[in-house]
């Protein structure tokens, strides 16, 4: 029996590698100075359905919401194995939440036959652990949190073992579900140098309209829209197409999406200043160390 | 999601496994009682399972003025569904102005899930809560509310987050932040018991099989900690945190990246992703200082720091700044803690 499988992926700034530079100094953060990646753990919830596609048969199609240029984290996902991508960008997504993100993707994922849907437990960026689980509440499916191993399926049957903090839990539920995958879940294969020659010229509509607006100079809005077209056809029937949707073409309720649709918004934001505290230095000899050993004594910090 | 409620009560959600009470909602009881007293309302404690009933007296010691008690059989163990479910109920029901959960595994996996179904905000894994005003860009001023503040962008920033609007304003908060308060067992509160309607339908997930087992160490109880990084270099080299630990009565507790190399159990992870520590004495050996770690220390009493660059992070946060070899300086330190006497004890064993 095949499955079919959809993972929401999201392109991240490496949140590992700040430095200075990578904070503006009213506190913000410096975009621009940040590399994009593709965030770690998503990468293990497309590596599971990589390998229930591999077991079983079936479709793995790669869903992200974000800017035009996350674009590269969903041919990212094409060079390991993935069948299909679609880029969910509208300015009008600017600004959403969890919760208004999980609304805007469950419009998308509808659109979508699916049998199992896929996120990383958690994104580097907010590292909430939250769309999933509201995602899955708008699907109207159950939920399969923190699973950290690969799943058996039979049937309509689903097992997975999920960790639970201080444990770990083996449940059993009936497709669909939403599964949260942690890192520990597996590792993630690399990109196929096969694919990465095919994939390399993938793009969305967007993209093909630009490249060609950039090689004709002169021809007119009219010829390049025409172009564009053919264009997109050409590459559409060759799998090269990255499909674009926007929230009219979702049918997005614009009161649950962006700005209106989030509830949190952000009261301020600090940079982290940890208070500077008095420092002793103290000389890494027997009598600086045995001065401090005596003052912890006397303030009573150690007994 | 439900109106501005301002008469609304404060809600902890009194997470419980077989009949035993987690450490988050007790500490969450005081920090929601603080917030309670502030706006002049009740602190609920939200107890759902199956034969817990004798929670509910502990929960009014640790400051409940109310505990809303749903007992049934199909929630004698959590599950997503139908916990969501006689929850949502209960919010739209009693309409309170807060709901906060421990961010435990079980707390991130239901709030999501219950702020989907209420249409309401919800911020993950706060470090703390405080009530103030917010004035939005257009003027309008919006009068105590939550301030829900968590580290963001792996701990770089510190995020405010507020909802003035849809509410209930909810948040997971971090285990160990708040300072559990000492019980009081002659306050009196009240227990409301709800009717609770499920059906076998609400449990989609039929749980086989579960293995838990206690942490190896308590690091949030522990006075002393002695804790390493990738500086040490190798496991054996590890060797060095035990004893020193060891000699102090102390608890062994280690960095992400010395975690990562297999140095020792996850258990004694502090930081960002492990626990969040306030010791009376932090002893940081071969840490440089991530500010994923420095969040889940800088409130300890008093910090020395060791460490061969004079330019480690962690030294801005120590309050004894000790430049050079750990292999060098531990052992003098544990010879400098025998002179004054003290008895090496058993409490940490190196496996």
């Amino acid at each position: 029996m095949a499955y079919n499988c959809v993972v929401l992926v999201k392109q991240v700034p490496d949140t590992k590698r700040i430095t200075g530079k990578a904070m503006n100094d009213d506190g913000t953060v410096n975009r621009a100075a940040l590399p994009a990646i593709f965030n770690p753990e998503d990468l293990n919830a497309l590596e599971a359905a990589l390998d229930i596609k591999d077991r079983f048969g079936g479709t793995v199609t790669v869903i992200t919401m974000g800017l035009p240029a996350a674009v590269t984290t969903l041919k990212d996902a094409l060079y390991r194995g993935a069948d299909e991508a679609i880029l969910v960008t509208d300015a009008r997504c600017a600004a959403s939440d969890t919760l208004a993100t999980s609304y805007i993707l469950s419009c998308a994922v509808k659109r979508i036959k699916y049998d199992i849907v896929l996120c990383g437990r958690q994104a580097i960026d907010g590292d909430t652990a939250q769309v999933g689980p509201q995602l899955a509440e708008k699907l109207g499916i159950p939920q399969i949190t923190y699973v950290e191993k690969p799943v058996e399926i039979e049937g309509r049957t689903i097992t997975a073992q999920r960790n639970i903090g201080n444990g770990w839990q083996k449940v059993k539920a009936q497709l669909p579900v939403l599964l949260t995958v942690t890192g520990e879940a597996n590792v993630p294969r690399v990109a196929a140098a096969k694919k990465m020659m095919k994939y390399k010229a993938a793009m969305t509509p967007a993209g093909v309209e630009q490249k060609i607006k950039a090689e004709n100079s002169h021809a007119s809005a009219d010829e390049i829209k025409e172009l564009a077209v053919q264009k997109c056809s050409e590459m559409d029937k060759k799998g090269l197409l990255i499909e674009q949707w926007n929230l009219d073409f979702l049918k997005a309720d614009l009161t649950w999406c962006g700005r209106n649709g989030s509830p949190t918004k952000v009261h301020r934001i600090q940079s982290v200043v940890l208070a500077s505290k008095e420092t002793k230095s103290v000389e890494p000899t027997d009598e600086g160390l045995s001065g401090m050993i005596h003052e912890l004594l006397e303030d009573k910090i150690i007994a | 999601m439900i109106d501005v409620n301002r008469r609304g009560e404060v809600w902890v959600f009194a997470e419980q496994h077989g009949g035993l009470l987690e450490d988050t909602p007790i500490e969450l009881m005081s920090k929601g009682r603080h917030l309670a007293d502030i706006l002049g309302v009740g602190l609920g404690a939200v107890l759902l399972g199956d034969n817990v009933k004798a929670l509910a007296t502990k929960l009014i010691h640790y400051g409940a003025d109310k505990v809303y008690l749903a007992e049934h059989p199909l929630l004698e163990r959590y599950q997503a569904n139908s916990y969501a479910k006689v929850f949502y109920d209960l919010i739209h029901k009693y309409k309170p102005q807060i709901v906060v959960y421990g961010a435990t595994a079980v707390g991130r996996d239901l709030g999501p899930r219950i702020a989907s179904a209420t249409k309401a905000g919800l911020t993950a894994d706060c470090t703390d809560l405080q009530i103030g005003d917010h004035k939005t860009t257009d003027g309008q001023m919006h009068k105590n509310l939550l301030f829900q503040i968590r580290p963001a962008f792996g701990g770089n920033i510190i995020a405010t987050i507020i909802n003035y609007d849809r509410w209930p304003q909810m948040a997971t908060v971090r285990e160990g932040v708040m300072v559990m308060a000492t019980p009081d067992t002659k306050r009196k509160g009240q227990i409301i018991t709800e009717k609770v309607q499920l059906s076998p339908q609400e449990l989609p997930i039929e749980i086989l099989e579960e293995h838990t087992r206690a942490k190896k160490v308590d690091l949030k109880a522990a006075r002393i900690i002695v804790a390493g990084g990738a500086g040490l270099g190798s496991k054996d080299n590890f060797r060095l945190i035990w004893d020193l630990a060891n000699c102090l009565g102390g608890a062994p507790a280690a960095t992400r990246a010395a975690i990562d190399l297999g140095f020792i159990d996850h258990d004694h992870q502090v930081g960002q992703t492990g626990t969040t520590v306030r010791p009376s004495l932090y002893i940081a050996v071969g840490i440089s200082g991530a500010i994923q770690h420095q969040s889940g220390m800088s409130q300890s009493q008093k910090i020395v720091a060791i460490n061969n660059d004079p330019q480690a992070p962690i030294f801005d946060v120590a309050h004894y700044k000790i430049v050079g070899d750990l292999n060098e300086v531990v052992p003098r330190m544990i010879k400098a803690i025998k002179e004054k006497g003290f008895k090496e004890t058993s409490s940490a064993e190196s496996k």
